[in-house]
């Protein structure tokens, strides 16, 4: 289509003379809305099953009602009175008013729970203070500072404040370790509370050492593999896919099998002699069993990239390097590894994405210090702490999206193999 | 791999140690697998390989276990008459062994119906947002199970509730399990089927058009029997998946829902018996032939395609 042409021809037009430019559009247009036609009640399937659910799960870390739904009177107090404001009676009277509610509607456990997440320990003051709230005479302050003079507390008026609307970023605040201050700003938790922070840490920390391990262990073998006949190293190979198809709880009973106290492994070396029958190794149920176990779930995923990409690397190369003088050595680290650093690339961040998230070992075998975010999220769903949950399930999620997207942008999600 | 005549004397040691370490790896790998396998015909009720089953006496090795499976849950295990039924209406595992096909086997006809559809599309040149799409079709895979077992029992709680409309619940019922597993599976059809799909030539497609073929035929004739064995191993995938699923089933399926993985998670975290062991055999089994079918298929894949080799 070139618009300055000398002389102009007749206008290219398709057999029933409709122009071609604009038939050829209309054409490709078609078979784009088929292509999208075919994807489309999948794609539906996976935004209503997936993509929906996150997003509810998303907003439920941001909104509580447990408190705001039975405190309509403080809420319109805390309207009027800005922050800082010392509660006078009016206040206390709204509070009075909020857990008569709260007693009438069966919702004081609900309320209190809330305030909970944020001064631990406030549940029992709203659950006993709603009971006798119907009994209460004005003045209200000095009658509920009798029952429990905790009520004055600054920091529990805060927390009021805060619980007050059902919108709220607290389960945040509580997922980085800080809570909220006396003055209604916010401070670090002190030290015995402080543990999401550190578990965060702690995860990124034992999924990079796993990730690290699998591909100490999986470099030689996927380099063995590339490099023999392909007759043996098809039959090598499935060694390697057959963990891979083995069921997860299958191979995590194995390893309890072999690692735990009166374990093959433990009763092998105590059957040598290398140690007594009281100085059994303590392998499982601890860190150390998590990072075994899930290094031999995982290796499969760092050894398949590895090996497709080092099955096509010509080993003329590293016989020119040879032949031009280098050592062994200097042909491994300038010659082979660069050559390999795609299937590492995308080996490690597979497995340490999969790594970051896992739930199924560490609850088996993890015992009280091997245990990962995702433990932490199942923990509080248990005790029914959804927000919570939902909170540190939304950081543990941007975590990984974020690793997901630098996968997709170096290794492509379109060169994802299995087996 | 050859060791080169020129190889130094150290080199010649390094190759040696290379080999033994590889074999060491090898043997972490598959180790734990098979070393269940004999431990489960245990005749006592340990972990360990007794002095008995190292002597290879016939006494140190029972049926034991496998009977457990049977027997655990059972009505009346000593009547004579009726045994099977009982058995097959009673017993846990096996209530458990019904309960996974079944949710195994909707879930891998919904993912693959599904996944195959969309990997036809998504391989088209002309598929718009194509990156996009797939990003989001593949995440499930990805995105931590745990995040989506919370979110599934959340949304399932309550499922129309997003367009406020109350229509019961999801939660401890068979659909909710197939559904959510279904999710699970759908990147591994998408996966497998695409990489079929790429080395399928088009023109294939446009020389049935030529001869006349319609669409539908043109699909069922000429496409379907191409990729059939990427398909097959697509569905595989999905229901390993599922089979193999414990996180979602743990928040959402009830009582009546167990599957084989949440038997053995309870086996696992409260008494951990040799029955286990047994079930663990099975399902090795199991994914001894579930692989073996997957190679053959992709060898017959590459041969349909003309890939030779890998």
């Amino acid at each position: 289509m070139t618009p300055a042409a000398p002389i102009t021809p007749a206008m290219l037009t398709t057999a029933d003379g409709r122009p071609l430019k604009a038939a050829l559009a209309a054409a490709q247009a078609r078979s784009k809305r088929r292509a999208l036609f075919l994807v489309l009640p999948l794609l539906l399937f996976v935004v209503i099953s997936f993509v929906i659910p996150i997003g509810q799960m998303l907003q439920r870390s941001f909104y509580h009602d447990g408190f705001s739904k039975s405190a309509p009177a403080l809420q319109a107090w805390f309207a009027e009175n800005p922050l800082g404001t010392e509660p006078d009676e009016a206040a206390y009277a709204a509070l009075v008013a909020d857990l008569a509610l709260m007693q009438e509607t069966r919702a004081a456990g609900d309320a209190g729970t809330r305030i909970n997440y944020t001064l631990p320990g406030a549940r029992s003051l709203y659950t006993s203070a709603a009971r006798g709230a119907k009994k209460l005479e004005p003045p209200f302050k000095e009658a509920l500072l009798a029952e429990d003079a905790k009520w004055a507390d600054p920091r529990l008026w805060v927390a009021m404040r805060s619980a007050a609307s059902p919108w709220t970023a607290d389960f945040y605040m509580i997922a980085a370790d800080l809570q909220l201050a006396a003055d209604g700003g916010v401070e670090r938790a002190p030290e015995t509370q402080r543990v999401y922070v550190a578990l965060y840490i702690k995860t990124i920390f034992l999924a990079a050492l796993i990730t690290g391990i699998c591909l100490l262990l999986a470099f030689p073998i996927a380099h063995l593999l590339a490099t023999l006949p392909m007759a043996k190293a098809n039959l090598l190979l499935i060694l390697v896919l057959l963990p891979f198809w083995t069921s997860l709880l299958v191979r995590t009973t194995s390893w309890i099998v072999l690692l735990q106290d009166q374990g093959v492994i433990n009763s092998f070396l105590v059957y040598l002699g290398a140690i007594g029958d009281d100085g059994r190794l303590r392998m499982i149920y601890n860190q150390t069993g998590t990072i075994i176990v899930m290094v031999h779930i995982l290796l499969p995923f760092m050894v398949l990239p590895l090996y497709s990409v080092m099955r096509v690397i010509p080993p003329s190369y590293a016989r020119a390097a040879r032949s031009l003088g280098a050592t062994s050595w200097t042909t491994f680290r300038r010659i082979y590894l660069p050559q390999t650093l795609p299937g590492i690339g995308a080996g490690a961040l597979l497995v340490f994405i999969l790594a970051v998230g896992y739930y199924i070992t560490p609850a088996l075998v993890g015992g009280a210090d091997g245990m990962l975010y995702s433990n932490m999220i199942s923990f509080h769903m248990n005790k029914a702490n959804w927000s919570m949950a939902a909170a540190l399930a939304t950081l543990l999620l941007l975590g990984v999206l974020v690793l997901y997207w630098l996968y997709d942008r170096l290794v492509g999600i379109d060169n994802l193999k299995l087996g | 791999m050859a060791l080169p005549t020129y190889a130094s004397p150290l080199e010649r040691l390094w190759h040696y140690a290379y080999l033994v370490i590889c074999t060491l790896i090898f043997i972490f790998l598959i180790a734990p697998i098979l070393v269940i396998m004999p431990l489960s015909f245990n005749a006592e009720p340990y972990f360990t390989f007794t002095e008995a089953m190292l002597r290879l006496a016939p006494e140190g090795f029972s049926l034991r276990w496998y009977e457990a499976l049977l027997t655990t849950g059972m009505m009346n295990p000593e009547a004579v008459a009726g045994w099977w039924s009982d058995v097959w209406a009673n017993a846990a595992w096996v209530k458990a062994a019904k309960n996974s096909f079944i949710i195994g086997f909707w879930a891998t006809v919904l993912a693959t119906t599904l996944g195959t559809l969309a990997a036809l599309g998504l391989s088209r040149p002309d598929m718009p947002y194509r990156r996009a799409i797939m990003a989001i079709l593949i995440s499930p895979m990805i995105v931590p199970i745990i995040i989506i077992a919370a979110g599934t029992f959340f949304f399932y709680s309550a499922p129309c509730g997003v367009i406020g409309v109350d229509c019961g619940r999801l939660t401890s019922t068979y659909s909710g399990v197939i559904l959510a597993h279904t999710t699970l599976g759908i990147p591994f059809v998408i996966i497998t089927v695409t990489a079929t799909l790429s080395g399928f030539d088009q023109s294939l497609v446009r020389a049935a058009a030529s001869l006349g073929a319609n669409p539908r035929a043109t699909f069922f004739r000429v496409i379907l029997p191409l990729i059939l064995p990427g398909v097959i191993s697509g569905a595989l995938f999905a229901f390993v998946t599922s089979f193999d699923e414990v996180v979602a089933v743990l928040f959402i399926a009830g009582p009546e829902q167990q599957t084989i993985p949440r038997q053995m998670w309870n086996g696992i975290r409260e008494q951990i018996s040799p029955a286990i062991l047994s079930v663990a055999t099975i399902l090795v089994v199991i994914s001894i032939a579930l692989l073996a079918t997957v190679e053959l298929l992709r060898r017959r894949s590459d041969r349909l395609r003309g890939v030779t080799g890998r």
